[in-house]
């Protein structure tokens, strides 16, 4: 259940003995790759690990909706309209499937929502980066859903249940967004004008790299990969999804007659795996930290579309007291 | 559908709901999840936005999650393993010859 109101029960004062217990069971519960509820005990630091990585995952939903909305009203035929408004409004969809995953572990959705719009709170950098070309839509289906599902496919697995039934629910819908992405690119590469080409290849090639920092930083650069991988929170390491975001991509980068950014990329049969070139984590972390092309304005676009629906959610909640009001006088 | 305008007033905060969905006709409606809405009608119009944008459901359910009484979790063994040695409640416990063994 997702409920956390029911969450309300005093917390008993407990010996340093009775907690050490509930950590060896825990623990054990983990071991045996059993699920947790959000009524389970649970280690404090497991809580907030949960915390900061579903609401982070969340406002990158939510946030994730600017850049392809953007496109909403300049998108080329009523067909590819239709299309892009059914994935913001997944988008949408997905942002409030994890808020209410994250409020399970005892915090309020008003309390997400303003870590992320006093910034302290982070979401995916990718969505940091401007879109400046209808290609730029479609790209972000193919490259940039497509690393989000390799990322999340794992998370259907992970030990804290909620979370788990949310990403169950997002994947079967995401599977859709990678392949409306593939498509308009494939229509514009093989049915399309030279212009149109170029135009898809200009995409990549601003997408790609930004793409394959999706994953985070390498595993050894990684400092919570650690401890969420025991937890079963994390399941497979940050590298070795990139690795096999890269492979499967590569494949298709050639069935859609485009060349990816990196004249190191190329099949190496010894490993099994394509060889990739370095990623610039010196950009990966100026935009994490606020720095990117375009953070100021995302964020900005947020709190404003937040500060002006005030109006709504305060007449909304004015008109129910209103009405039960009524009906308790009668 | 009973209001609660205490709960109402004390925050800004939208009241949880938890939504179930029957996903087609004969069968049950099952739990799919919550959200935030001001009253019941805009809970049910926004369930179907959230849950059921593929064809997933016919029916929805929305109930206000402090109105769901639940078992503790703490109990649960309590509560549902003196089940588990009451085999004879099930028909695999009933050896019968080969001839009758499938009734």
């Amino acid at each position: 259940m997702y409920t956390q109101a029911m969450d309300t029960a005093p917390r008993e004062e407990r010996s340093a003995l009775e907690d050490a217990a509930l950590q060896q069971r825990f623990d054990a519960r983990i071991d045996a790759g059993e699920f947790i509820e959000a009524k389970d005990w649970m280690p404090e630091h497991y809580r907030k690990t949960l915390v900061r990585q579903i609401s982070q995952h969340a406002h990158s939903e939510i946030v994730g909706m600017l850049p392809e909305g953007h496109w909403i009203t300049r998108a080329p035929t009523l067909k590819r309209k239709a299309i892009l408004l059914a994935k913001v409004q997944d988008e949408g969809g997905h942002g409030l499937y994890l808020y209410a995953a994250a409020e399970t572990l005892g915090t309020s959705r008003d309390q997400l929502l303003d870590a992320l719009h006093t910034g302290k709170a982070k979401y995916s950098s990718i969505f940091n980066y401007p879109t400046l070309s209808w290609a730029d839509v479609g790209v972000i289906g193919w490259l940039v859903d497509g690393a989000a599902i390799m990322n999340q496919v794992p998370l259907c697995r992970c030990s804290y249940a909620p979370y788990a039934r949310a990403m169950v629910r997002i994947c079967r819908e995401e599977s859709f967004h990678q392949r409306q992405g593939f498509d308009a690119l494939h229509v514009m590469m093989t049915r399309g004008t030279e212009a149109q080409r170029a135009m898809v290849q200009d995409a990549v090639d601003r997408w790609w790299w930004p793409s394959l920092m999706m994953f985070g930083p390498p595993d050894a650069a990684s400092t919570h990969s650690e401890q969420s991988m025991r937890w079963g929170i994390k399941r497979i390491s940050n590298d070795d999804l990139r690795q096999k975001f890269v492979d499967a991509t590569a494949e298709q980068a050639r069935v859609l007659g485009v060349t990816l950014p990196d004249p190191d990329l190329k099949w190496n049969e010894q490993r099994g795996h394509h060889d990739f070139g370095a990623i610039d984590w010196a950009e990966f972390w100026r935009v994490v930290g606020g720095d990117g092309p375009c953070n100021r304005e995302r964020l900005a676009t947020r709190v404003a579309a937040w500060d002006d629906g005030a109006w709504v959610r305060e007449a909304a909640l004015a008109h129910e007291r209103k009405r039960a009001t009524k009906e308790m006088a009668a | 559908m009973s209001g609660n305008p205490d709960a109402a007033a004390a925050g800004g905060e939208w009241p949880l709901w938890e939504v179930f969905v029957r996903s087609k006709a004969g069968l049950d409606h099952k739990h799919c999840g919550s959200l935030h809405a001001p009253d019941a009608k805009a809970a049910v119009q926004l369930a179907r936005e959230v849950y059921t944008r593929r064809q997933e459901g016919t029916s929805i359910w929305v109930v206000r999650s402090d109105q769901i009484v639940a078992s503790d979790p703490g109990d649960k063994d309590m509560y549902f393993d003196p089940m588990a040695d009451k085999v004879y409640r099930h028909p695999t416990f009933y050896e019968l010859p080969d001839a009758v063994n499938h009734m």
